[in-house]
C-alpha cells in the first residue's frame, strides 16, 4: 500500500472517529445525566464472558443499569484449574472475588436465573424478584448432556464420576483422589465429541497429571479415550511433549465415544470395547448453559449469534457470549474468546441503548495457554475478523499459529495471562 | 529470516514509522477501543498490565507502533505477538498504537 493511501486512509479514519465522536455528545444530549438511565442491563452468569460484560458495560456507558446475576458465591477459574489438578496450585489461587465490580457500579444479585421471559423481558430468578431489562446478556457457559451417558444420568453417578470441567468443588475432589490413587492405578480421561469447553484441556489435563505421575506414582498411567478422531488442538505440540516427557505413561486411543457407564464396576463402555480404570475422569457431551435454552437455535444445543453484537438470531435484544455460542469457523470455546465477546456485546448494547451505530468491524483474539509439565507451556492463537461477504468472524489467515515447541518462558506468559485476564474480568 | 529480508523488513517498518501521527481523534475512536480491549486479556484493561506482562497504555504511540510492525514483519523475535500483529492491517495497528498512547499512565 502507498504512503498516500496510508495518509487518505488515516484521514478518513480520523473523519470517522470524529463523527463517532459528534454522536456521542447526540446521545449525551438526549439523555442528560441526571435524567434516567438510558437502559436496564441484565447479565446472567459471572464468568469470563459475563464478569467482563458487566464490567465493560459500566466501564464504557455508566449510565447504565447494570446487574449481574451469579450463583456462585466466588469466581474460580478454569483456566489453571488443571494445575490444581497436579498439585502445583491451590484452589484458592483460581479463586477469586466479585467484589471489585462493585467499583464500576455493578449491581450483584448472589441469585440463580431460573427462567427468562422473553416477552415480558423479565429474568426470573429462585429466590429474588423477577429481574426486568431492556437488553440481556446470558453467559451461562455449558451443561452437560449426561442423558447421553445413561449410566451417569443420576445424581449418585455423578458425584462419584467426576467431571471437573467447572472448575470449584470437583477440581478439590478430583485433585484428592488423584492423591489417593495407588502408585499402579490407571487415570482415564473420556473426552466428549468436539464442541466442547476449552478444546485443548483434556490433553493438558492428561499432560500435567502424568506430570505428577511421574514424581509421585512412576507405576501409574494416563488413558485418554478421546471421542474425537484424533488431538483437536496443538496436536503435534502434545504428541511430541508426551514422547519426550511421558512415553509409557500417557496412552491416546481415538474415536472413543463413552456411550455408557457402569458406575459399580468403573468401566466405561465404548462401541468397541469396554474400559476399566481405577479412577475415570468424564467430560461428557456439552450443550449451552440451560438457561439459554430459548436461544440454542443451532443443533438444539448452541445459540446461534450475529457475530457484530453477539445478539440472538432468535431472539431480538437478547446476546449471548461465551462457550454458550456456536462459536465461528475457527473459533474455540475458551475463557479468553469469552472475554473478548464480552466487549463486542457490551459495545452493542451500548451503541443499541444509547442511538449510536453498532461497530461494523469487530476484531478479536485468541491466545490459549496449556501446560504440558509442571512449568512448559505450549500455545495456539488466532484473531477473529468480521467478515461482511461471510457474515462472520473469520480467522485472518497468515495470522496465529502455535509455539514452536514447549518451553518455561511461555509458562510464566501463561500465568502472567492469567493474572491479566482474572483482573480484566473482575476489578 | 534472510540478512536481506530483514533489512527490507526494517525498511518498511522505517517507512511505516514515517507517516504523520496527526490524528488526535484516538480516544474517540470507538471501533478501536473495542479492538483494543481484546489486548487486555494479556496487558490488562486499558492497557495497564498486571505483574509479568508488558503495560501498554500512555507509552508512545511511535515507540509502540514500531513495536507492532516489527512484531509483524518478523524483525523482533517473539513467542505470540508476531502471529497477532499479522491479523492487522498496518493502519490498524496505528490506532491501536495511538488509541494506547492516549491512555492515563498509571
Amino acid at each position: 500500500m502507498s504512503t498516500i493511501d496510508r495518509r487518505g486512509f488515516i484521514r478518513s479514519a480520523g473523519g470517522l472517529a470524529l463523527a463517532l465522536g459528534a454522536g456521542v455528545g447526540v446521545g449525551a444530549c438526549a439523555t442528560p445525566v441526571g435524567r434516567a438511565a438510558p437502559g436496564r442491563v441484565v447479565v446472567i452468569g459471572g464468568g469470563f464472558g459475563g464478569a467482563t460484560a458487566a464490567k465493560y458495560l459500566k466501564k464504557w456507558e455508566p449510565r447504565l443499569e447494570v446487574t449481574l446475576v451469579e450463583r456462585n458465591q466466588n469466581f474460580v477459574s478454569c483456566p489453571i484449574s488443571n494445575l490444581v489438578l497436579a498439585g502445583v496450585k491451590r484452589i484458592e489461587d483460581i479463586t477469586l472475588a466479585y467484589d471489585g465490580l462493585a467499583r464500576y457500579g455493578v449491581r450483584l444479585v448472589r441469585d440463580e436465573a431460573v427462567a427468562i421471559d422473553v416477552d415480558k423481558r423479565e429474568v426470573r430468578l429462585a429466590k429474588g424478584d423477577p429481574l426486568p431489562w431492556d437488553r440481556l446478556v446470558v453467559a451461562p457457559g455449558i451443561d452437560f448432556l449426561y442423558e447421553q451417558i445413561p449410566g451417569l444420568n443420576n445424581a449418585d453417578a455423578r458425584q462419584q464420576v467426576l467431571h471437573a470441567w467447572k472448575a470449584g468443588a470437583q477440581t478439590v475432589a478430583l485433585r484428592k483422589r488423584l492423591e489417593e490413587l495407588p502408585d499402579g492405578g490407571v487415570f482415564a480421561i473420556s473426552i466428549p465429541k468436539a464442541p466442547y469447553r476449552c478444546p485443548p484441556g483434556p490433553y493438558e489435563r492428561a499432560s500435567v497429571v502424568a506430570h505428577y505421575f511421574k514424581q509421585h506414582k512412576p507405576r501409574s498411567k494416563v488413558l485418554i479415550l478421546d471421542g474425537n478422531p484424533e488431538i483437536t488442538s496443538k496436536k503435534a505440540l502434545f504428541l511430541q511433549a508426551w514422547e519426550e516427557r511421558y512415553k509409557g505413561i500417557i496412552e491416546y486411543r481415538p474415536d472413543s465415544v463413552l456411550q455408557d457407564f457402569d458406575v459399580r464396576a468403573n468401566v466405561g463402555k465404548f462401541e468397541f470395547e469396554s474400559v476399566r480404570a481405577e479412577l475415570f475422569n468424564v467430560i461428557p457431551p456439552q450443550r449451552s448453559g440451560l438457561i439459554a435454552s430459548p436461544f440454542a437455535n443451532v443443533g438444539g444445543r448452541w445459540a446461534g449469534v450475529d457475530f457484530r453484537s453477539f445478539e440472538s438470531t432468535a431472539v431480538p435484544g437478547v446476546h449471548l457470549i461465551g462457550d454458550a455460542i456456536a462459536t465461528a469457523p475457527g473459533m474455540p470455546k475458551s475463557g479468553f474468546m469469552a472475554n473478548n465477546h464480552a466487549k463486542v456485546a457490551a459495545d452493542a448494547v451500548i451503541a443499541s441503548l444509547t442511538g449510536l451505530e453498532p461497530n461494523p468491524t469487530p476484531i478479536i483474539a485468541n491466545t490459549c495457554y496449556s501446560f504440558v509439565s509442571d512449568r512448559d507451556v505450549v500455545h495456539v492463537a488466532s484473531i477473529h475478523k468480521f467478515d461482511t461477504q461471510e457474515n462472520t468472524l473469520l480467522p485472518v489467515k497468515g495470522a496465529g499459529g502455535l509455539s514452536a515447541v514447549a518451553n518455561d518462558l511461555e509458562g510464566k506468559y501463561a500465568l502472567a495471562w492469567a493474572r491479566n485476564i482474572w483482573a480484566d474480568a473482575l476489578t | 529470516m534472510p540478512i536481506a529480508t530483514r533489512a527490507l523488513a526494517a525498511l518498511a517498518a522505517a517507512a511505516a514509522l514515517a507517516l504523520p501521527f496527526s490524528v488526535q481523534a484516538a480516544p474517540d475512536d470507538r471501533p478501536v477501543r473495542v479492538w483494543a480491549a481484546a489486548c487486555a486479556a494479556c496487558h490488562g484493561t486499558d492497557g495497564h498490565a498486571q505483574a509479568g506482562m508488558t503495560s501498554l497504555a500512555g507509552r508512545n504511540a511511535d515507540e509502540l507502533y514500531t513495536l507492532l510492525i516489527e512484531f509483524k514483519r518478523d524483525v523482533r523475535p517473539a513467542t505470540v505477538m508476531h502471529q497477532h500483529a499479522k491479523g492487522y492491517t498496518d493502519e490498524e495497528l496505528q490506532r491501536l498504537a495511538q488509541w494506547f498512547a492516549a491512555q492515563a499512565k498509571r
